[in-house]
């Protein structure tokens, strides 16, 4: 089925030393050898921006630290004794470390569109949707990487290195991550400036993480804000992420239940397991979303 | 004849109101390099984006090596090497790195990549740079980087959109020894837009788009001497008389421009002997030049590449009311 040069040869026509190279027809087979090229491109355009991955690092570790060490005093009256507030936040820390770079990671799109590389992979003869899904499963990896860096800080919030646990949570980041990176390249399939990509997602980057749950537990709140807490996507990967940490520390049940609360929908306790599934779902949508907006031809 | 390796019918591209492409028809033969010129809004970019698979015709048709272009996208484009006029390369990434990239998206086999990735880079001489990063490149380099990538998948048809714009003129010339002498080397058709008619020189075949429509397809050679006359210009003691005794004696239309007497006449070099018995005035010099490709643009569309721009929009709008009527 290959078609190639040697087969179209003109008669008459003298090929000088040209290596004869074989193009084969398009498959499943092209399409992997695509999405894994695409991913690796991600993979080695981070290793080689090292600025990327430091500064992506400081905004995570500020809230953890900074912002945990100086509300710990305060908050330590409301805290069962002997519980850290870095504790406390450290799950919805892990959520923002990703939350950042899986968006910016979509960015890349449209940079890619900006400096004409976009078009370089829009012309090959490939499905679009490898890719979209190899741009995607390259920001999630990123993405997790980052929350790896702050995995390695656990024991400075009181979390063990629990083998189990770490297990869960990467799992659980790479899901968040690859949601999270679907939904920028949808978003970048449309708008094709920079700077408005990055007002926008700003914009919305901030209340998501916000009303996730990441810095104060869901329970007890007004009731517009625990409807917007719950209308959030963000919350529903927060609340397994805390569930598991706190699954693995040893607390009374009376402090696990006042910080980890379990999620409800009009008094119905939402199962980690939906909770999750729900994300998952997300994020297939958006990267169908994803996949029909890059399909389109002029 | 060989069957054409592009060949184009009735080929219609429509922005809403406004026609891009009105109709065009054309053959490419194979090995040809293929000129496509006109000024900007022409349809120039408009016919290379259908060729390649980037945008779809309203009506017509278009084959590339054979395929339709429509229905056979991805055959055609494992058939075509592209070179933008803007880069396309990750300047983040290594000269060899972006390759690679490519010919993983273009399925290149595997046990072919590393001898075919070394020829093409030694085609345009960036073999010694292959591990340095895109951006450290000159815009030279850059553009000879993507000629060899738009080669390194062995396409039938290789397209060069404006592949010297925005270079100095002496890599200007450069990139144009490497086209020529890629030209030896692979067994391929160049389909390349220019806006520079110099360069146009370098063509087999050029065709000649304004507003939408092909107003001449020939070999440069065949395109300058359909013009015919050659551009006398000469200076004298007394231009006025020279102009008026042109006029009288050898039925010519003179005028003053760039300070001579110029006027245009058949057979040129021919000509100029019988001026020095013919005119009263003294002589002082003479220069008679061929027609050039400009000539030939300005005596097809009429008008300077400048001209043809501004009133593009109104052409356009005229046609398609026309078509209107005429459905």
């Amino acid at each position: 089925m290959a078609i190639g040069v040697t087969e179209q040869q003109q008669p008459g026509r003298q090929v000088t030393d040209a290596i004869r190279v074989s193009v084969p027809d398009s498959g499943l087979r092209q399409d992997l050898r695509a999405v894994n090229i695409v991913w690796r491109r991600e993979l080695i355009r981070f290793r080689s921006d090292r600025l990327r991955a430091v500064t992506s690092l400081v905004q995570p570790v500020l809230f953890l630290f900074v912002l945990g060490t100086g509300l710990s005093s305060l908050a330590s009256h409301g805290l069962p004794q002997g519980i850290d507030f870095k504790t406390f936040i450290y799950p919805g820390v892990l959520a923002m470390s990703v939350l950042f770079t899986a968006i910016f990671s979509a960015a890349s799109i449209v940079w890619d569109r900006e400096f004409g590389f976009l078009r370089e992979m829009l012309v090959a003869p490939v499905s679009r949707s490898a890719i979209v899904i190899g741009k995607c499963l390259g920001g999630a990896t990123v993405a997790t990487f980052q929350g790896i860096v702050i995995l390695a800080l656990a024991g400075l919030a009181h979390v063990p290195y629990d083998p189990v646990l770490f297990l869960i949570v990467i799992g659980e980041l790479l899901l968040l991550s690859f949601t999270l990176t679907a939904f920028g390249v949808m978003m970048a399939a449309r708008i094709k400036q920079i700077q408005a990509f990055m007002a926008l997602t700003q914009m919305l980057v901030m209340p998501l993480f916000f009303l996730s749950g990441a810095l104060y537990p869901l329970r007890g709140l007004p009731g517009w804000l625990t409807v917007l807490t719950r209308l959030d996507p963000l919350t529903y990967i927060v609340y397994p992420m805390r569930y598991a940490v706190f699954s693995h520390l040893t607390l009374p049940s009376q402090a696990t239940e006042l910080l980890s609360p379990s999620l409800t929908w009009f008094g119905w306790t939402v199962p980690v397991g939906l909770s999750l599934a729900m994300v998952a779902l997300m994020g297939a949508g958006l990267l169908t979303i994803a996949i029909l907006e890059f399909q389109k031809t002029e | 004849m060989t069957e054409p390796v592009i060949l184009v019918s009735d080929l219609v591209k429509r922005y809403g109101e406004v026609e891009a492409v009105r109709g065009i028809g054309f053959e490419v033969q194979p090995g040809e390099t293929f000129g496509f010129l006109g000024p900007n809004g022409a349809g120039k970019s408009t016919t290379i984006k259908i060729l390649c698979t980037l945008a779809d015709p309203t009506s017509g048709t278009a084959r590339v090596a054979g395929y339709d272009v429509r229905k056979q996208r991805d055959t055609v484009r494992r058939n075509i090497g592209l070179v933008f006029q803007d880069t396309t390369l990750d300047s983040y990434l290594t000269g060899e790195q972006n390759l690679r990239f490519h010919a993983d998206l273009y399925g290149v086999p595997k046990a072919q990549l590393a001898p075919r990735m070394r020829q093409v880079l030694e085609m345009v001489n960036l073999w010694d740079r292959r591990t340095a990063e895109v951006a450290t490149y000159s815009g030279g380099m850059k553009r000879r980087l993507e000629i060899a990538r738009g080669l390194l998948h062995a396409p039938r048809v290789l397209f060069l959109d404006e592949p010297t714009v925005g270079l100095d003129p002496q890599t200007r010339s450069s990139i144009w020894e490497y086209i020529n002498d890629l030209k030896t080397r692979e067994d391929i058709t160049i389909f390349l837009t220019t806006h520079y008619m110099d360069e146009a020189e370098n063509c087999d075949r050029i065709a000649i788009i304004d507003h939408g429509k092909i107003v001449a397809i020939d070999t440069p050679e065949n395109l300058k001497a359909s013009i015919g006359k050659d551009r006398v210009q000469i200076s004298t003691s007394d231009d006025q008389a020279a102009i008026a005794e042109l006029t009288d004696r050898f039925g010519l239309d003179a005028a003053m421009s760039e300070g001579m007497v110029t006027f245009n006449v058949e057979n040129g070099e021919h000509f100029v002997p019988r001026l020095f018995g013919g005119l009263t005035a003294q002589i002082r010099s003479v220069s008679v030049a061929r027609p050039t490709l400009d000539d030939v643009f300005m005596s097809y569309t009429g008008k300077t590449i400048r001209d043809a721009e501004a009133t593009a929009g109104d052409r356009n709008r005229a046609h398609v009311m026309a078509f209107r009527r005429g459905r």
